[in-house]
């Protein structure tokens, strides 16, 4: 009796997980990957694309990367416009109109990015600025102070380490 | 250069460096500048939720202020926001217009039926495609458009009462003029 009764308690757990799992199933919206083998060729002009772009929600990773349901969606489009016969020029285009620069890991140069792309150099030239003065104004403080002269005793120990004989 | 301010040289660039951490930690990266503000609202067809028999365009709504929110009935934080929906359409203050993303109509449907329908329309946008052209990254969204069709206003997220207050009330009141 017992038994039974657990065994068909078992059972309806099985029966609701069954059901929970299809519905999870059910509910993620599909977004299904593309089957890459048909044509190696524009899979790579796809990934090449998509390496360049951003993935907006998970935004450290490239929608290459990105496993996210958008990130899919937005691979497709690529997928579909390179097919179409659209150029890598203008499927960034397509892009950055509806998703900005900020889709883009390599934006254009224009006046609201000069700061990025010019920021780096612009450090790095003032840090070499910097070390120039810092090395220029020593070696002035050293030859302000000429060559530092030997005492008697500290040549003749120089002499004696060199091996040569006092003189 | 001379020895004082030397000395205190790297307070100072400590300093600015700390707030310009200090002000990067108060931005929010995920809400990215839709570029579609001041352009007009990208045009689509789409089939409504009630009666997958007749469309919708962006066209038709041309000559007033409306409000387009992008949701989807999986989406945890359009839940969030949706009573503040329906408030609002109580109060008529601004027609507001549901793109419903990526979603099963019936779920769809029976969401509108349990929690109150806000929308005077939605529109099934079954595929993601009508939201990829609004630039939508993030459910839920919401887009204020003007009577020419201008996008005004973009918000990422669930609207709050804050939010209402702060950002899209008195724009709508101004463009209502």
């Amino acid at each position: 009796m017992h038994r039974t009764r657990r065994r068909m308690a078992s059972r309806w757990t099985a029966r609701l997980a069954a059901l929970a799992l299809a519905a999870a199933a059910h509910g993620a919206p599909a977004a299904e990957a593309v089957d890459t083998a048909a044509d190696p060729l524009l899979e790579q002009r796809v990934n090449a694309v998509s390496a360049e772009l951003r993935c907006l929600v998970c935004q450290n990773q490239s929608l290459a990367d990105s496993h996210a349901g958008l990130a899919i969606d937005l691979k497709n489009q690529v997928r579909e416009q390179l097919q179409a016969g659209r150029s890598e020029q203008q499927v960034l285009a397509y892009m950055t109109e509806r998703y900005g620069d900020f889709v883009r890991y390599r934006p254009p140069l224009k006046a609201t990015t000069v700061l990025l792309w010019a920021g780096p150099l612009g450090l790095l030239l003032a840090g070499a600025l910097g070390l120039w003065r810092a090395l220029a104004r020593q070696q002035r403080a050293a030859d302000a102070e000429g060559p530092a002269a030997l005492d008697d005793a500290a040549s003749q120990r120089a002499a004696q380490l060199l091996g040569d004989k006092p003189g | 250069m001379n020895g004082a301010l030397r000395r205190f040289l790297p307070l100072v660039a400590f300093a600015v460096l700390a707030a310009m951490l200090g002000v990067g930690l108060t931005l929010k990266p995920r809400e990215v500048p839709s570029p579609f503000i001041g352009k007009p609202a990208p045009p689509f067809r789409l089939p409504r939720l009630d009666d997958a028999a007749q469309s919708l365009t962006a066209a038709d709504l041309k000559g007033r202020v409306w409000v387009l929110n992008i949701w989807a009935s999986w989406c945890a934080p359009c839940r969030e926001e949706h009573p503040l929906l329906v408030a609002l359409a109580r109060e008529q203050q601004v027609p507001l217009y549901g793109l419903n993303y990526k979603d099963d109509p019936r779920n769809a449907q029976e969401w509108l039926l349990r929690l109150g329908n806000p929308y005077v329309a939605t529109v099934v946008d079954a595929d993601g495609r009508a939201a990829i052209d609004y630039g939508v990254y993030g459910v839920p969204e919401s887009f204020v458009i003007d009577q020419a069709g201008i996008v005004r206003f973009k918000h990422i997220g669930p609207l709050t009462q804050d939010v209402w207050q702060r950002d899209l009330l008195p724009l709508i009141r101004r463009l209502q003029g």
